[in-house]
């Protein structure tokens, strides 16, 4: 059997929801995928220390205070260093499209705004990772 | 970057690197042939971490305990690894990991390790290869391994026998649970911990536990009695002396030698149990045989001793169960 997917949720920064990234983490979970959740206010130091601890295959940022051009760039900076820059970096937020695209160019992965479905996060990690798991 | 190969895994776990001790410990939950080959080759650094596990009822502030005695051994220069069971969807597979540990401020030090296992199907609070990422960790010079459970029925017991040191967390509200603890409970304690001792009747709870512990003196030892506030960071001190004395007088005389064999032993017989079961009701016709066993019970003439026992000579011919790898 292939191995499970695993995926570090992480909450970036000063805002204080977390409601929308526990539905994330319910839906992947459901999906059959492991799912880490790591609280509020997470650093990237602190982010990119447990994607290491925990091997996980996607590190995913839910950012809804605007730092997300901030702190996308400085994690994948953390994960380039640590060598596990070939790791899925996506996430979600408010995120304009322009900002969106921007931060694809430096290397993250597709980003979910508001609207996105479940569906389509599942469908996207189930798709990504395999692919990526040949890299790491 | 890149992949990292076998070579690069023994050497990165042994120097300690986070990336190689977490993909290390990724490999050994797999159970496969690579990762036996990969504790086999670790094999010669592994064996001097204490491995500690903690257990008590659901709420007593295990989470929050062990999150400020890990800081307490962290003062003490002692390297740390932390390895947290949470249970696995039966459904779907999928699991929500390490809600509880990843919050706490040991986490906001790199030199800690944790890591949250899914149960993956394994029942009693301990993941089927939670022993071998503690090996995985213990090869990496972690001086302790704490084992965080979801405390669920048997699973004190289960992870008493992963530990050389079972610590039971109690509350002082918890004063009638003593004589009322399910038989089996308390002997696996090697020591209490009365936690939330901000709260009233802590001293009594202490008192309980002191008189109960009478008669579970082991090896000439009785196990002690301390009491923490885990919340106000009071009494962790003391309890980390205790660790520490506890771990001095486990490697006197041949005390720790048996407790691993014992170990061992368990885990031995875990995988040749769970192996053998595995083939077994994969063999062919094995699940057909079955079936036929349930109708004949269904018809309510032979007793369910009777249908298990046709059963079983039915398919006994068929076994061939040589090899469990
Ligand atoms: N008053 C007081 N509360 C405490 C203390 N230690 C923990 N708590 C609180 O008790 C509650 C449960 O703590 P946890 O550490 O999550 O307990 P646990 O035993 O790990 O719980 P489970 O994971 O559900 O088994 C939390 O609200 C803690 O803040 C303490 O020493 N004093």
């Amino acid at each position: 059997m292939a191995r499970r997917l695993k995926i570090l949720l992480a909450k970036a920064g000063l805002d204080g929801h977390d409601r929308g990234v526990k539905v994330v983490a319910r839906a992947l979970r459901d999906a059959g995928m492991e799912v880490v959740y790591t609280g509020l206010h997470q650093t990237p130091e602190q982010i990119v220390n447990a994607a290491l601890q925990e091997d996980v295959d996607a590190v995913c940022l839910s950012i809804l205070s605007g730092a997300h051009m901030t702190l996308f760039p400085r994690v994948k900076e953390l994960m380039d260093e640590a060598g596990i820059g070939d790791t899925l970096l996506s996430g979600g937020g408010i995120i304009p499209d322009d900002d969106m695209e921007e931060l694809q160019t430096q290397g993250v992965g597709r980003l979910f705004g508001p609207g996105s479905s479940l569906k389509s996060i599942v469908e996207y990690f189930e798709e990504e990772i395999p692919r990526r798991r040949e890299l790491r | 970057m890149g992949r990292l190969t076998l070579d690069d895994l023994v050497e990165g776990v042994v120097a300690g690197d986070r990336r190689c001790l977490g993909r290390a410990i990724t490999t050994v939950e797999e159970g496969d042939e690579t990762s036996w080959s990969l504790l086999k080759r670790l094999s010669p650094h592994i064996g001097s971490a204490l491995r500690v596990g903690i257990t008590g009822p659901p709420g007593a502030g295990k989470s929050t305990l062990a999150d400020a005695l890990v800081r307490e051994l962290r003062t003490r220069d002692l390297g740390v690894g932390v390895i947290a069971v949470d249970p696995s969807s039966p459904f779907t597979g999928g699991a929500l990991l390490g809600d509880r540990v990843r919050m706490l401020r040991a986490t906001e030090d790199p030199e800690v390790f944790v890591r949250s296992m899914a149960s993956r199907g394994c029942l009693g609070g301990l993941a089927r290869t939670t022993q071998e990422a503690a090996d995985v960790l213990d090869a990496a010079g972690k001086d302790i391994v704490l084992f965080e459970t979801v405390g669920v029925g048997q699973s004190e017991l289960t992870v008493a026998s992963a530990c050389d040191l079972t610590i039971v967390v109690l509350v002082p509200e918890a004063g009638g649970m003593v004589q009322a603890m399910k038989a089996g409970v308390m002997e696996i304690a090697d020591m209490f911990v009365v936690n939330k001792a901000d709260r009233p009747g802590a001293d009594e709870m202490e008192f309980q536990l002191v008189d109960a512990s009478r008669y579970l003196i082991s090896d000439g030892r009785r196990p002690p009695v301390l009491k923490t506030s885990a919340l106000k960071d009071e009494g962790l001190a003391a309890l980390a002396d205790e660790v520490l004395q506890y771990r001095e007088w486990l490697h006197q005389g041949d005390r720790l030698e048996l407790r691993r064999k014992a170990q061992a032993k368990t885990r031995i017989r875990e995988l040749v149990r769970s192996a053998l079961e595995e083939k077994f009701w994969s063999q062919a016709g094995v699940d057909e045989s079955l079936s036929v066993a349930a109708e004949t019970f269904r018809q309510g003439e032979q007793s369910l001793l009777e249908v298990a026992q046709s059963f079983w000579l039915s398919v006994r011919e068929q076994i061939a169960v040589s090899d469990i790898s």
